[in-house]
């Protein structure tokens, strides 16, 4: 034994307080807890920013600027010869830029001589009037030689300008709008013809190369027909497809092969979809390009995998409980599937659909490769129709130069991001409602 | 019939077996539905089955051979001067008879009669009722024309007889096999099943499908292009034929520098992605109150939920030019000259914002598997007086590693996969370079560039996207696959 050291009088010393770092280590505790914090705030800060640099460019785009002034259809200058009985033509093609701008110029002052001064006013209504004053009088002829009040389409760089969004306070070679053009706005303004309208045509208007005149409408019906392609070809198939996989399919090599493949395909990049559908629907079987039948089918193949791995989920989230009370009772085993499981995972299997229809929604590269980036004006009858989509639309958007596109490209991803709250928030009220614990 | 009413009249045929198919089976059983082996609807849904399957499948059939079959007898019939000529001037050829016989469906018997003396006004009496011709058809153009179209018609008439002659035979068929000991439901769940499994196997067509049209038309690049110009070339210069004369002007198709570059601009983004997703992750799960991560989880993974284009816009409009401003700025104050040293598109941009697109993945992955490392192992560390983030780092994070691991490369796959992004923030420029504030381009951006515009399927300028391609397919199909394996592994050891 050896000897233990001790004080006399049988009095054990305090230990003297051994340094643990006791200070150090909660410090490091505070610091890694910081960490987190800021790793969570950063994330969330860049949500905010990004959805607030979209919003605060975009919301404006929901305003157009219109010059609202008394327009003279004058015969002289839409059909000065009076053949629009003979010839159906003329009506189509009259100068209906020119009535425009004479109605302006005329509630300006700007004299009938005035070239520069015209031209500067041509300058300041957009080409979309041509449109605009033809339907009016293809719709009612009758209006030719009448004075009619219209509100025409201000141009771009005017929109901006009154938006606040071109800096009129450089010099005015730099900006795309002349002093005299800003003193006419602002004229027009005190007069009350210039003002901000509601744009309805950003959700109704084709593609325009002039962006006042630009919407989304076609995009619109384009990625409508996807959505309805996707929902009605990658619901059932998906849905046969697990309750195969989950319910029948022996547990073989064959089986563990397609469950392998079914989780990697969910992992394929959407660009590789893009070329499957390239090769095999357009290259090999002839199906028209940027229709929207051959992006519905690319997107469906992109979405069955999402739609498979909810729907297996949901399938074996019911218990098997309900399955033996089926079966006990003398239902057979497809009988005890379609009947009992497969409505109680329906809300499992739909919120999942869902998720996957907005994935499928917000998709831009596959689409690109099978051509949807045509510039498409019309509006497509059938699915077999040249369209485009929304995710699309706003890409081309994004790549066209001009100011006033910012605005439009915002407004455009506006709408995307409403569609998609809507289906999440859907997809969320859908499972809250309907999900059952057991 | 045309296909749809085809169709249309299949269904409504399918839904009168259906009916009466119910009804003759409760009739035999005398209105008595439990002497019947099955629940009267089987032997409905049976008639219903037998009716349209085959003849769907004729209908099937007969839609793939039949123009097959009367395009080549077409071709067996022209002119031998014209099958002497190239394959594309018969092609042409075949166009032009093809839009012929779809005028001469829209003229009337007059009009046919009018022109038939003189094809030359054909093109003009076409063009006036909306079928554009190339040229002026041939004499022997409108005969074939004219054949193609006596053809279709006949072969329509057929189809049309021998489809609905089946489901008239199927229908009788099975009609007279009902009877009370005739087992229906076990016929229609075999046919069910038999439909679920062709679903299920639609992943696998997929897979083939993708792996083979991939590979047939990689192999035309490789056959123009040698493999090993593309695999180890380092420029990437694909001129357009226009651009040159001769075989000689294909240009060069050198995968390194795309691959460099998509490989810089996922490292960026993973070097943004990992950290913040990771201490989100540890926090979310060790940290927050409930309320915290009920409210933060959702808020981060709508950062999955946002487009990928609506990160390229941001990174176009926003990110872009903030980062080459303010690197002018920075520049300016050190040495008075303000010169920005970061261009507006280049790997930082496209990186950072990728990386923010990452965040949600690896945060919410490793969540889960932070999550499902067993409360023991840090009840045991905390009993020995470990602080919580000892615990974190040296017993928690230890026993997620493998999962948080195979998190990682999953996400990286995602990362070199992204195209939206670096389409609109990471420039054109095939580059090779290690500087970040330069614009460098990746795989993604050439395979849309290459595929966007005017195609030939037959220049090696749009064959190469197939290769890329195919090679994005390969990196990322491994990636998953082991990073499933990883996890897989990593999952049994608690369960």
């Amino acid at each position: 034994m050896t000897d233990v050291v001790s004080s006399p009088a049988g009095v054990i010393d305090k230990p003297a307080r051994r340094d643990i770092g006791i200070k150090r280590r909660y410090r490091a505790e505070r610091r890694f807890r910081a960490y987190g914090i800021a790793a969570l705030s950063f994330g969330l800060l860049f949500l905010a920013l990004l959805l607030w640099s979209v919003v605060s460019k975009g919301y404006t785009a929901f305003q157009q600027t219109m010059i609202t002034v008394p327009v003279e259809f004058s015969e002289q200058i839409i059909d000065k010869d009076n053949e629009r009985a003979t010839d159906p033509q003329k009506l189509m093609t009259a100068n209906y830029p020119i009535v425009a701008r004479n109605a302006v110029a005329k509630a300006l002052g700007v004299a009938e001589n005035d070239t520069a001064g015209l031209r500067a006013v041509n300058q300041m209504i957009s080409n979309g009037v041509r449109g605009q004053l033809r339907d009016m009088v293809l719709a009612n002829p009758q209006i030719i030689g009448t004075t009619q009040t219209v509100s025409l389409l201000a141009a771009g760089d005017i929109d901006s300008a009154f938006k606040g969004q071109i800096d009129l306070s450089v010099t005015e070679q730099n900006r795309k709008i002349s002093d005299r053009q800003v003193g006419w706005m602002n004229q027009l303004v005190e007069a009350g013809a210039l003002g901000k309208h509601f744009n309805t045509g950003i959700f109704v208007n084709g593609n325009s190369s002039r962006p006042e005149a630009a919407g989304v409408g076609v995009a619109l019906i384009g990625s409508f027909y996807m959505m309805l392609i996707v929902l009605v070809l990658s619901l059932p198939i998906g849905v046969a497809a697990s309750i195969y996989l989950e319910e029948f399919a022996p547990k073989n090599r064959l089986t563990d092969l397609i469950e392998v493949n079914i989780n990697n395909l969910a992992a394929v990049p959407s660009i590789v979809y893009g070329l499957l559908g390239l090769a095999v629907f357009i290259n090999f079987m002839e199906l028209p390009r940027s229709a929207s039948l051959v992006g519905g089918l690319v997107l469906t193949l992109m979405t069955l995998p999402t739609i498979i791995i909810a729907t297996r989920a949901a399938l074996k989230a019911v218990p098997p409980s309900i399955r033996a009370a089926a079966l006990g009772l003398g239902a057979s085993k497809m009988q005890t599937i379609f009947h009992h499981v497969l409505p109680l995972a329906m809300p499992g299997i739909l919120t999942g659909t869902i998720i996957g229809l907005a994935h499928a929604l917000g998709e831009t590269a596959p689409l690109l490769l099978i051509g949807m980036v045509a510039f498409v004006a019309n509006y497509p009858t059938t699915p077999m129709d040249p369209s485009t989509a929304l995710p699309v639309q706003i890409y081309m958007w994004a790549n066209e130069a001009e100011r006033a596109f910012v605005e439009r490209t915002s407004g455009a991803i506006i709408i995307l991001l409403l569609f998609l709250i809507v289906m999440n928030v859907g997809a969320i009220l859908l499972r809250r409602r309907f999900e059952r614990r057991w | 019939m045309s296909t749809p009413l085809i169709l249309l009249v299949l269904a409504i045929f399918a839904i009168v077996c259906y009916v009466v198919g119910t009804r003759r089976a409760l009739a035999i059983a005398g209105g008595l539905s439990f002497r019947l082996h099955s629940r009267q609807g089987y032997y409905g849904a049976f008639v219903a089955i037998c009716a349209i399957v085959p003849a769907a499948a004729v209908l099937v059939v007969w839609l793939v051979a039949s123009p097959l079959y009367i395009n080549s007898t077409i071709h067996d019939g022209f002119p031998a001067e014209v099958k002497a000529q190239s394959e594309a001037q018969q092609g042409l050829s075949f166009g032009m008879v093809n839009s012929l016989a779809r005028g001469m469906d829209v003229l009337t018997l007059e009009e046919i009669d009018a022109v038939g003396a003189n094809p030359a006004e054909l093109r003009s009496a076409l063009g006036a009722k909306g079928v554009p011709l190339a040229g002026d058809p041939e004499p022997w153009m409108v005969a074939s024309a004219g054949d193609l179209n006596a053809m279709q018609k006949i072969s329509n008439r057929v189809m049309t007889a021998i489809v609905l002659m089946v489901a008239l035979a199927g229908a009788g068929l099975s009609y007279v096999r009902i009877a009370p000991r005739f087992r229906a439901r076990n016929r229609v769940e075999k046919v069910i099943l038999s439909a679920l499994v062709l679903a299920s196997s639609i992943a696998i067509v997929t897979t083939i499908g993708i792996v083979m049209s991939m590979l047939t038309e990689a192999g035309h690049f490789f056959g123009r292009v040698p493999a090993w110009e593309f695999f180890f070339g380092t420029v990437w210069d694909p001129r357009f034929a226009a651009a040159g004369a001769g075989a000689a002007s294909d240009g060069q198709f050198g995968l390194i520098p795309l691959l460099a570059g998509t490989l810089y601009i996922g490292f960026v983004a993973m070097l943004v992605a990992v950290p913040v997703g990771l201490f989100s992750a540890i926090y979310m799960s060790e940290y927050a109150s409930p309320r915290v991560r009920s409210i933060a989880k959702p808020l981060l993974e709508v950062l999955a939920g946002i487009p990928t284009i609506v990160y390229g816009f941001f990174a176009l409009t926003s990110v872009g030019p903030f980062l080459r401003d303010i690197s002018a700025q920075l520049h300016g104050l050190a040495t008075g000259e303000y010169v920005n040293f970061i261009q507006a598109q280049s790997v930082l941009t496209a990186g950072f914002v990728m990386g923010i697109m990452l965040i949600p993945y690896v945060s919410s992955l490793s969540d889960d598997i932070i999550t499902a490392v067993p409360r023991a192992l840090r009840d045991g560390s905390l009993g020995l007086g470990a602080t919580k983030s000892e615990t974190i780092k040296k017993v928690v994070m230890p026993a997620a590693l493998p999962g948080v691991v195979g998190a990682l490369l999953m996400t990286a796959s995602r990362a070199i996969g992204e195209t939206m992004i670096v389409v609109l923030a990471a420039g054109v420029a095939a580059r090779m370079q290690l500087n970040p504030f330069e614009p460098m381009t990746t795989v993604t951006v050439k395979i849309v560039s290459q595929l966007t515009g005017d195609l030939e399927f037959t220049s090696p300028q749009t064959l190469v996207a197939f290769a890329l391609g195919i090679t994005l397919f390969a990196i990322t199909l491994c990636l998953n696959i082991y990073a499933l394996f990883i996890v897989r592994k990593y999952r049994e050891q608690y369960e």
